[in-house]
């Protein structure tokens, strides 16, 4: 879901060292005109700092920054191109709503009259009209942050880096800003770059999603594919839920796990290569009747909590336990079966080290 | 909650006792004159009239001057020196601010003093001046010395709650405004001092307060014949003893600070 194919930002290889501390370990990336490409990872992965040498607070150890295929590591933020919305907002306490978005124009020297419609323009692309006047500190958390974007987005900026912006808001205000700031990215038609460690955010918003861990990306891809498609044990977990379990490829499209030869859908592994296999609680349905025959993995349910939409059943096999998502009730202590497709299973290779 | 309330009782009596009692002794005094031996007080304006002779006017306008200057010094070079302090490491800073608090450890009296042995003819300074072969300079009993008292005694006063006001500052709001198109002086001017000045109304109303109502600083280093309010104050209850002349002084003097204080802080909020 690229909407253009012309690449605005690329790092190469940053390299980032805090106090003894390797903070990035060689971040590759393109990032492209037009795109919501949100970088979602753990505490503490490298997901800010990212952030911060592109907007230009940090400057890279090694590696390099390019903007439209020109070198800015050593540009100043003032004069790179590209806004940014802060966590915490970070309005300024002493100007009200209408100066704090002028903030940018005033420094370019507009007359008063362009600054006034444009900020008038972005009010209103935020669903603030009418707040001209009204002092910052005086707006409820959701209403600092409307301002904090209209303040970056009037200056017309190709890329906007964004951290955690709805981090601080309640979750039904954060569902309600996800999607507004998903309608704004379409209507101003910029790159956005955004920063999270909430899986669904990411998963709902993105056109691309980079996962990272310690410093290094693991995963770059449409949320379906990261989803549906996770390469390593690592996104398999982070993003959503997953029974991980290792296995062994037998030849292409046929994967041995717990015991038993499934047929899959992935090839390209060496022969008898150990893999790790990614059944979603969603994918693996339960049989309770006849199910020796239909099925090959079967096992006993050991505890049942109702979710809302459906019920998380954990079924209690020979080498593990399994964790089902399903509407259907099945009793505690029932026997039962747990049958899923070749295109259920993903197989992955292992990355040697264990969650 | 209620029950901690019960915590502030010994402050009121201490604040009954140390400060509203003194000043409604200072208003009545002030408003009040031996009387006959019928009536041994009665109400008077005359010590507001005494005021107006213009001997006293000077006084107030010097003590008004002195109290302006210093202030200006202090704040030039107490905001200097905060924002300095403030690039450092949050461990250097205590240690800066610790340094800058060292001198009021020292009794007020020597450090005074100290100041007259440097300033005095044959002082220090003097005689480094004939050392290196130049005129000595006759530096005590003017304006200068008392100014230059003053600034050193307060402006640890200034600089406290200026660095206060910029340690304190959201270092995000300083990076919006880069991020925004500013640079470093425009953030300055923008930002920066913007947000520091509660810091800045807080250094001018303590070194205005201070200085304007020194006695110790002008006596010693204005010399015998140096008048600040101060001065004036203590010689009329001290050695004058007319209590009703010195507590009207006072309450103008109050009344000046409360003014001064008043307009300090308009500026604060109509800024821009
Ligand atoms: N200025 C700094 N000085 C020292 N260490 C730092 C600095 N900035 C970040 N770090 C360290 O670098 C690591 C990565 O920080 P970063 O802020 O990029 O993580 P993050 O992915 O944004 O995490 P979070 O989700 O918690 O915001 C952390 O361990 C952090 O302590
Ligand atoms: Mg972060």
């Amino acid at each position: 879901m690229k909407n253009s194919d012309v690449c605005i930002i690329e790092l190469k290889g940053l390299t980032k060292t805090f106090d003894d501390q390797q903070v990035l370990k060689g971040i590759d990336l393109k990032i492209y005109e037009n795109e919501f490409l949100t970088l979602l990872g753990p505490s503490g992965c490298g997901k800010t700092t990212t952030l911060r040498i592109i907007a230009g607070f940090e400057e890279p150890d090694m590696g390099e920054v390019l903007f439209n295929g020109v070198e800015i590591s050593a540009v100043p933020p003032y004069k790179r191109e590209v806004n940014t919305v802060f966590q915490k907002y970070a309005l300024f306490p002493h100007l009200d709503v209408f100066d704090n978005i002028a903030f940018g124009l005033n420094l370019k020297k507009m007359p008063q009259d362009v600054i006034e419609q444009k900020v008038k323009k972005m009010l209103s692309l935020v669903g603030l009209s009418g707040y001209e006047n009204r002092d910052v500190i005086s707006l409820s958390g959701g209403q600092q942050q409307r301002i904090a974007i209209a303040r970056a987005l009037v200056n017309e900026p190709k890329v906007l880096l964004l951290d955690e912006p709805l981090g601080a808001l309640d979750a039904r205000l954060r569902k309600e800003m996800q999607s507004e700031l998903k309608k704004i990215q379409q209507e101003v038609g910029i790159t956005f770059i955004y920063v999270t460690h909430d899986q669904e955010e990411a998963l709902s918003m993105s056109d691309t999603v980079v996962v990272m861990k310690d410093g290094e990306i693991q995963q770059i891809g449409t949320p379906i594919d990261i989803y549906n498609e996770p390469e390593n044990r690592f996104v398999a977990s982070f993003i959503g839920e997953s029974n991980i379990i290792e296995g062994n490829m037998l030849d292409d499209c046929l994967v041995k796990f717990d015991g038993f030869e499934f047929e899959c859908v992935d090839k390209g592994f060496k022969p008898n290569e150990e893999v790790e296999v990614v059944l979603r609680p969603e994918d693996i349905d339960i049989i309770a009747k006849d199910f020796k025959k239909k099925t090959k993995i079967h096992g006993k349910v050991e505890s049942v909590v109702f979710k809302g939409v459906h019920y998380e059943i954990m079924v209690a096999t020979e080498n593990r336990t399994y964790k089902i998502h399903t509407t259907d009730y099945f009793a505690p202590d029932l026997e039962v079966g747990l049958s899923f497709g070749p295109e259920d299973i993903h197989v992955m290779y292992t990355m040697g080290w264990t969650a | 909650m209620r029950f901690y309330k019960n915590f502030i009782l010994p402050y009121l009596v201490w604040a009954g006792l140390l400060i509203v009692i003194p000043l409604i002794m200072i208003l009545i005094y002030a408003f009040t004159a031996d009387g006959n031996s019928v009536l041994t007080v009665s109400f008077t304006f005359d010590n507001f009239k005494n005021i107006l002779s213009s001997a006293y006017i000077s006084v107030f306008w010097t003590s008004l001057k002195i109290g302006i200057i210093t202030v200006l010094i202090c704040l030039v070079l107490g905001y200097l020196m905060a924002y300095l302090i403030a690039q450092f490491s949050e461990k250097v800073q205590t240690i800066l601010i610790l340094l800058v608090t060292i001198p009021m450890w020292i009794n007020m009296l020597l450090r005074t003093y100290a100041w007259i042995s440097i300033l005095s003819d044959n002082g220090l300074l003097n005689s480094l001046l004939t050392f290196l072969g130049l005129e000595p300079m006759s530096l005590m009993y003017t304006d200068f010395a008392v100014i230059l008292g003053l600034v050193c005694d307060f402006l640890p006063f200034m600089i406290i709650p200026i660095h206060t006001s910029l340690s304190k500052m959201d270092k995000s709001l300083i990076e919006a405004s880069y991020d925004l198109g500013a640079n470093k002086f425009q953030t300055f001017k923008r930002v920066i001092f913007k947000l520091s000045i509660p810091g800045v109304v807080n250094g001018i109303i303590m070194v205005f307060l201070l200085s304007i109502s020194s006695f110790v600083i002008p006596k010693l280093l204005g010399g015998g014949n140096y008048m600040m309010v101060g001065n004036l104050i203590e010689s009329q209850f001290i050695s004058v003893g007319d209590w009703n002349f010195g507590s009207a002084i006072s309450f103008v003097l109050a009344a000046i600070m409360l003014v001064a204080i008043k307009i300090t802080e308009k500026f604060d909020k109509t800024d821009e």
